[in-house]
């Protein structure tokens, strides 16, 4: 069976350790030198980052987040054993680990790092897909004569490149498709390198439970569960149709999944879909004035990043989520694209006054998708809305004023509620 | 239950209960279709809550009774019968199975208790009067190409049915808008309409009322409340709710001081449009019109695919005009006219702009411009 050792690198074909390093760090795998589709995941990225820069905080437990409501956004392994998770609530981590260093973050910092990686990654392959700044898929198919070492070496030696250089550690999970270079990442962390080969594919899934797909959170858990579905092995059982009749348009791709099967390709900066923004209230609110000014403030924000793209979107969501975290969406689909945050706004507005009463909410969000370019948004007025044109207008010439003097040179007073 | 009833009757029955009913739902009985058979025909019901469709069909009646099926697969299987065969359905009642029979074609599907099926309650209409089958089909034929599809704007999902006061005397009128287009299309009124309270009916239920239609001059018998609207031929009733709202007042929106007139002939102008268009991706493509002295040229230019242009003759005799629309717009509206010219009224290459067929004015189409 090919293995490989991590440390040294040197390919053999049998033992436990490392024949020339003596290394226990060793990877092996029938498919090893066949398998090309890879998901590179930092380990505990933002924390690695700041024990990295300072070495006292090494074996004490850090948790990067913050704010009064804020959550977890990432814990070290330290952080971990008390029973940290990231997105836990802050006060229910310090509750686990109440000898936690807390940090804010710095963001600017864990963003330069994540460019070195990428730059690293960049070598190995042109085709990245990243997912976050500590995530990304590599498909290293067609790399091997070109590196003269197959993909699972080049892959080793970037992590070790990351660990010596950049002074990180990242997993990885090598395979034939994303779904399950994903999962494979995650098997053997941190620091870890697992490989998920075409024979034992199905045998791997079939006792694995649902929640192990991308997408599949406690809503869809419970509709699947509703349907006697836990296990890759209970998916199985069902015929294609019968999946997308209950499912829906899900129900295909879990048809696949089931096989182990997922033809989705690494596709390098795959296009943006939508464009959103969202806030979490330093208290729950359900005041209707300081909900508008949210909505506004927060339509002015994805107008802002949509103009500034030149992009525009035909349909505007609304987010909401109440105090016991409930989440609540609710979109509505215009008839032509648009950028104007006047229309993004009277949009979510409106769908605010669909569900809105019934706060209090911890959490607004607003958003456009089903995006096109700026050419053909907001050109037509309204027959119904008159005042339309004007206040279109009225937008744009604000934002030349803003273009020039900055952007606090002229607001609505709405904003400032 | 025990009926035989020709495939192509039973065809067209199940049909009209299979698109009532909704593909996607979660209550199971709301797929099926309730079958009651008595006397010499079977009546096929089917719902969504919204719309409800009963429709009669002659058959030979062994033994009386009821029972629900899903109407999809029911479809499927006589869609899919041989025209012509005498199709035999046999419900035991206490099997919860239904029989299918048609030659050496047997079937079995699962039934669900009829006591389940929701049937919509009766109510008080207001309004009863008749109208035939082509008025009705003019009305919500011309105007069903403007509904909204807008969620935050639900009172424009659906065509605002209503008596108004037109030039020559009340009318009963038809309004669909969605905001950049509006068509406003008039009929003779009905004996017993004028008391019609306003309703706004949704677009699926035009959609359902279109199959009503398709026999030529049937007389309609229409019956409206606050709350419902329901159409009947003899064979089939249809009763929808109507949507809960206010139709914004639309005469606010039609332009009556328009001077600019241009006239065309409908078909060459959808053709040209469609043709420029062509060199477009864009979802709302713009078309810029320029007029000047009987001559009207159509242009598209999209920077990123190329552009086009076309020339025709048309009647125009004021000042120089350049003014863009949304290209599906036009032709939507362009292919409204069945008759005679299709005459558009500008006033601004901002403002609204009007067209009707020929001199007729009671079917009036108002698009908004967009900026090229």
């Amino acid at each position: 069976m090919p293995a490989l050792c991590r440390d040294c690198l040197t390919r053999f074909e049998t033992g436990r350790r490392c024949p020339a390093c003596r290394s226990p760090r060793i990877v092996a795998h029938p498919e090893l030198d066949s398998l090309s589709i890879a998901h590179m995941d930092c380990d505990a990225f933002y924390a690695s980052v700041e024990k990295r820069d300072n070495p006292e905080l090494r074996d004490k437990p850090v948790i990067i987040g913050g704010g009064k409501r804020g959550v977890v956004s990432t814990a070290c392994y330290i952080a971990r054993i008390k029973g940290v998770r990231s997105a836990m609530p802050m006060f229910q981590a310090l509750k686990l680990c109440p000898e936690a260093v807390v940090l804010k973050g710095r963001m600017e910092t864990y963003v330069e790092v994540s460019r070195q990686v990428r730059a690293m990654m960049e070598e190995l392959t042109p085709s990245i897909e990243p997912l976050s700044l500590d995530e990304a898929f590599l498909d290293l198919t067609g790399t091997a004569r070109l590196h003269g070492q197959p993909p699972a070496v080049m892959l080793a030696r970037l992590t070790r490149r990351m660990k010596a250089e950049l002074g990180i550690t990242g997993s990885i999970g090598l395979s034939h498709n994303k779904f399950l270079a994903k999962v494979a990442s995650d098997l053997d962390k941190p620091h870890g390198f697992a490989v998920i080969g075409r024979a034992e594919t199905e045998a791997f899934l079939a006792p694995k439970p649902v929640r192990l797909i991308w997408g599949i959170g406690p809503a869809a858990q419970e509709s699947l569960e509703a349907a006697g579905i836990r296990t890759f092995a209970d998916l199985k059982r069902w015929e294609k149709d019968q999946l997308i009749a209950r499912f829906g348009a899900m129900g295909d791709r879990l048809y696949h999944l089931a096989r182990g099967e997922d033809r989705r390709r690494v596709t390098r900066d795959a296009p943006v879909k939508s464009i959103s923004n969202e806030t979490t209230f330093g208290e729950d609110t359900a005041d209707p004035d300081i909900l508008d000014g949210h909505i506004w403030r927060l339509a002015e924000k994805v107008s802002d990043r949509a103009k500034a793209k030149g992009q525009a979107g035909r349909v505007v969501t609304l987010k909401l989520k109440r105090a016991n975290h409930r989440l609540l969406t609710r979109q509505s689909r215009l008839p032509d694209a648009t950028q104007m945050a006047d229309r993004i706004y009277r949009t979510a507005r409106e769908l605010f006054e669909i569900v809105g009463p019934e706060g209090p909410y911890r959490l607004l969000g607003v958003g456009i998708s089903q995006l096109t370019g700026a050419e053909a948004a907001d050109r037509a007025g309204d027959l119904l809305d008159p005042h339309a044109l004007q206040r279109a207008q009225a937008e744009r010439a604000t934002d030349a004023i803003r273009e020039r003097f900055g952007p606090d040179a002229i607001v609505k007073g709405r904003s400032l509620r | 239950m025990k009926i035989s009833i020709e495939r192509g009757t039973l065809l067209k029955a199940v049909g009209q209960a299979q698109s009532v009913v909704e593909r996607r739902n979660t209550i199971p009985i709301l797929a099926n279709v309730l079958m009651e058979a008595e006397g010499d025909s079977v009546s096929f019901r089917a719902t969504d809550l919204d719309i409800e469709v009963v429709d009669k069909a002659p058959a030979q009646v062994e033994r009386a009774g009821a029972t629900t099926v899903s109407a999809v697969t029911l479809h499927e299987i006589v869609r899919k019968l041989p025209d012509g065969a005498l199709v035999q359905l046999v419900d035991d009642g206490a099997s919860g199975k239904l029989e299918v029979t048609a030659g050496r074609s047997h079937f079995t599907l699962a039934t669900l208790p009829k006591e389940d099926f929701p049937v919509m309650a009766s109510s008080e209409y207001q309004s009863n009067f008749s109208a035939p089958a082509p008025v009705l089909r003019r009305l919500f034929d011309k105007s069903k190409f403007a509904i909204s599809t807008e969620e935050t704007r639900y009172y424009l999902n659906g065509v605002y049915m209503h008596v108004a006061e037109a030039e020559e005397g009340r009318v009963l009128r038809c309004v669909a808008t969605d905001g950049h287009r509006l068509a406003r299309i008039d009929a003779d009124l009905p004996d017993g309409a004028e008391d019609m309270p306003g309703v706004i009916v949704p677009r699926k239920t035009v959609g359902e009322l279109r199959k009503l239609l398709d026999d030529d001059d049937m007389q309609i018998a229409v019956s409206v409340s606050e709350t419902k609207i329901r159409f009947a031929t003899p064979e089939i009733t249809l009763t929808s709710k109507v949507i809960d709202g206010t139709f914004p007042d639309y005469s606010r929106v039609i332009p009556i001081g328009n001077t600019r007139q241009m006239e065309v002939d409908a078909q060459e102008f959808a053709k040209a449009v469609d043709r420029v268009a062509t060199v477009s991706s864009e979802r709302s493509r713009a078309v810029k019109l320029q007029l000047d002295e009987d001559r009207l040229v159509l242009s598209v230019n999209a920077p990123d695919s190329g552009a086009a242009e076309e020339e025709l003759a048309v009647a125009y005799g004021d000042e120089k005009l350049e003014i863009g629309f949304n290209a599906k717009y036009l032709l939507e509206i362009a292919s409204q006219v069945d008759r005679e010219n299709a005459v558009f009224l500008f006033n601004s290459a901002g403002d609204p702009t009007l067209m009707r067929e020929g001199t007729d004015q009671s079917a009036v189409y108002v698009v908004m411009p967009m900026r090229v």
